[in-house]
């Protein structure tokens, strides 16, 4: 970009030159040279401004282009089926021309909820005992761990999930509860989805219990609060805003979590009926059909709908989100 | 005699206040415990798994015919289509963040609804998951008639990465003294020139931290080069040729019911887990030696 301005500015130098403002305040005349070079500077910055803006807004518009693009791609099966039967129907015969994704928007709900379910606890619990009770060596070490393993592939977790927790389930959980599952199911899916989102919602609110002014705690533990009573009545309560936005980070990072899931879920594509019974989530279902997706009519453009819709709903918990937060933000102040 | 039961009711106060202290301290302990020996038992499998298969030939050597049925041959074919996919798409998402958040914070002013509608838009971005990616880069080469090719993953993972790095380069740049740049504007800098030799240089190993992570990132996504980037046995000589990766390598293995060709995915694992945690640990050591010589 930088060459490309300067390259312009040349041909630039051999038109006459606006009057430019720093010669008018100097008030006496300059060497034409420094004229010169100084307007070619100020050409170069405006052009600069200019290509960067350009940029700017080409990449905040890119989400509304996903967006057009998708819709534009799954317009075909739109026009020939309503968008109500392909979200409640229940039947899912690619060749037959029956695409009902149902199943497989429960079977994410599912999955992601069961992930919250186990995670949230866990990690405000851990949250809380790292930023507010652990001494200084066990939070040196055990931060940039848990950080480091937030770049763990997916694929790295769901072939871990399918070492340990698959077997877990099948041989342990499953004869406790006296019936019969495959270990490839809900809860194993939920499971390895809220050891993937630990790292995420730890690592915010860590950062937002360590935003909380300290002189807040120490007026509460002056007025004789224990230490937890600390947390729950001073802490937890100023957090909470931060403490959302972490949560649904990890929801919206469960929920569009693709390769571990496909691997750990079972896939059978029913509306699931028990945390031990198979689960297909969306994100399952458009990276398993790739293979088949040319070859039958309409496939395509109902696996870019899915796609569609997978934003849609991972957009409204982000925009809602930061909504919440707006709103919570407000009350505290 | 009231003086005593008043003095009981408050024992019993503090001590229902000691014992949920106890309890809570207890399950938090507890939580702690359980997370990190969970992240701890992962790594362990990984090595414990994949360092036994691992082998130089693996390393070094494209897949030979039988291979997916335990035959020789090494994956080194998704080792180097992953690092090519990947230094594409850093390539162009750093043509694209860095103007974009040098826009921001040295052209825009600090708060205008602009610049927060970009961050915005970033932060959705973020949340969006890669098989959308996956699924938009698709469309694009329908668009194009593309076929499954480096170029098309280049293109999903550039589109995976580009908010992760622009919002991390940002937070990286406002951090940038304010008075770093009204300095150069006194000495005469254009906003340009302030852009390029002052707020990059001073934020130089937080760029370079960004562009780390955002590498990482890139690099262990397997959703979004399943459509585009496809899957080859050959290290792909053009652009236009498909490309194969490491995640989709140790998917495809792990799909076979064959168990040496399993152990060659635990292997592959674990050469993506070091790859990855040798990146952030970098990253880490970088951006510790870089901040020596900034003002602050």
């Amino acid at each position: 970009m930088d060459t490309s301005s300067s390259s312009l500015s040349q041909s630039q130098l051999s038109q006459p030159l606006p009057s430019d403002q720093t010669a008018a305040l100097h008030g006496q005349p300059q060497p034409a040279l420094i004229r010169l070079l100084q307007g070619s500077r100020l050409i170069k910055d405006k052009l600069a401004a200019a290509s960067m803006l350009f940029l700017t807004i080409g990449s905040s518009l890119m989400i509304f282009l996903i967006a057009l693009q998708l819709y534009q791609r799954s317009r075909p099966i739109l026009a020939m089926k309503g968008l109500a039967e392909l979200l409640f129907s229940t039947s899912w015969r690619p060749l037959r021309g029956e695409f009902g994704f149902f199943p497989f928007i429960m079977g994410t709900l599912w999955v992601t909820a069961v992930a919250v379910i186990i995670a949230v606890p866990l990690c405000l619990l851990t949250a809380i005992y790292l930023s507010e009770y652990a001494p200084r060596m066990v939070r040196e070490w055990a931060r940039p761990l848990v950080d480091l393993l937030a770049g763990i592939p997916s694929v790295v977790y769901g072939l871990w999930g399918i070492l340990v927790i698959v077997p877990l389930i099948k041989n342990y959980i499953a004869p406790a509860f006296g019936t019969f599952s495959t270990g490839y199911s809900v809860l194993a899916a939920g499971m390895v989805l809220a050891i993937m989102i630990f790292p995420v919602i730890i690592h915010v609110s860590v950062e937002v219990f360590g935003s909380i002014p300290y002189e807040m705690r120490e007026a509460a533990l002056s007025l004789g609060a224990t230490g937890w009573q600390t947390v729950k009545y001073v802490v937890l309560r100023k957090a909470m805003p931060g403490i959302i936005a972490a949560v649904v980070l990890g929801l919206s990072r469960a929920f569009g979590e693709t390769m571990a899931v496909l691997m750990v879920a079972g896939n059978v594509a029913r509306v699931p009926s028990s945390l031990l019974g198979p689960a297909y989530p969306l994100p399952a279902l458009i990276a398993n059909s790739y293979g088949e997706m040319l070859s039958v009519p309409l496939y395509d453009s109902a696996l870019l709908l899915a796609s569609l819709i997978l934003l849609a709903i991972v957009l409204l918990f982000n925009i809602l989100s930061r909504l919440i937060l707006i709103r919570v933000e407000r009350n505290i102040q | 005699m009231d003086r005593v039961k008043k003095s009981m009711n408050r024992w019993k106060i503090i001590n229902r206040k000691k014992i949920e202290e106890r309890i809570f301290k207890c399950l938090m302990v507890a939580s702690t415990l359980i997370i990190l020996a969970v992240l701890l038992l992962i790594l362990a499998t990984v090595i414990v798994r994949g360092l036994p298969t691992l082998s130089l030939a693996m390393l070094t050597q494209v897949p030979r015919g039988g291979y997916y049925l335990g035959q020789g041959g090494g994956v080194a074919n998704a080792i180097v289509g992953s690092l090519l996919v990947c230094a594409g798409a850093i390539g162009l998402a750093i043509m694209l963040s860095l103007p974009t958040v040098l826009y921001l914070n040295v052209y825009a002013r600090k708060s205008s609804p602009f610049a927060s509608f970009t961050r915005f838009s970033f932060d959705v971005l973020w949340g969006v998951p890669s098989i959308v990616y996956g699924a938009f880069g698709f469309a694009i080469m329908l668009f194009f008639g593309l076929r499954t090719s480096l170029l098309g993953g280049i293109l999903a993972v550039t589109f995976l990465i580009l908010p992760i790095m622009s919002r991390t380069m940002d937070e990286v740049v406002r951090m940038v003294p304010a008075e770093l740049l009204e300095i150069s504007y006194c000495l005469g800098a254009t906003k340009l020139e302030a852009a390029l030799r002052v707020v990059i240089r001073q934020s130089l190993p937080g760029l370079l931290t960004a562009v780390l992570i955002a590498f990482g990132r890139g690099v262990g996504d397997a959703a979004s080069v399943m459509f585009t980037a496809g899957f080859t046995d050959y290290i792909p000589t053009s652009l236009l040729r498909p490309a194969a990766t490491l995640p989709l390598a140790i998917f495809f293995q792990l799909g076979t019911p064959i168990p040496e060709v399993q152990n060659r995915a635990y292997a592959c694992a674990f050469i993506l887990t070091v790859i990855i945690l040798m990146i952030s640990v970098g990253s880490r050591l970088l951006s510790r030696k870089f901040t020596k010589h900034n003002l602050r």
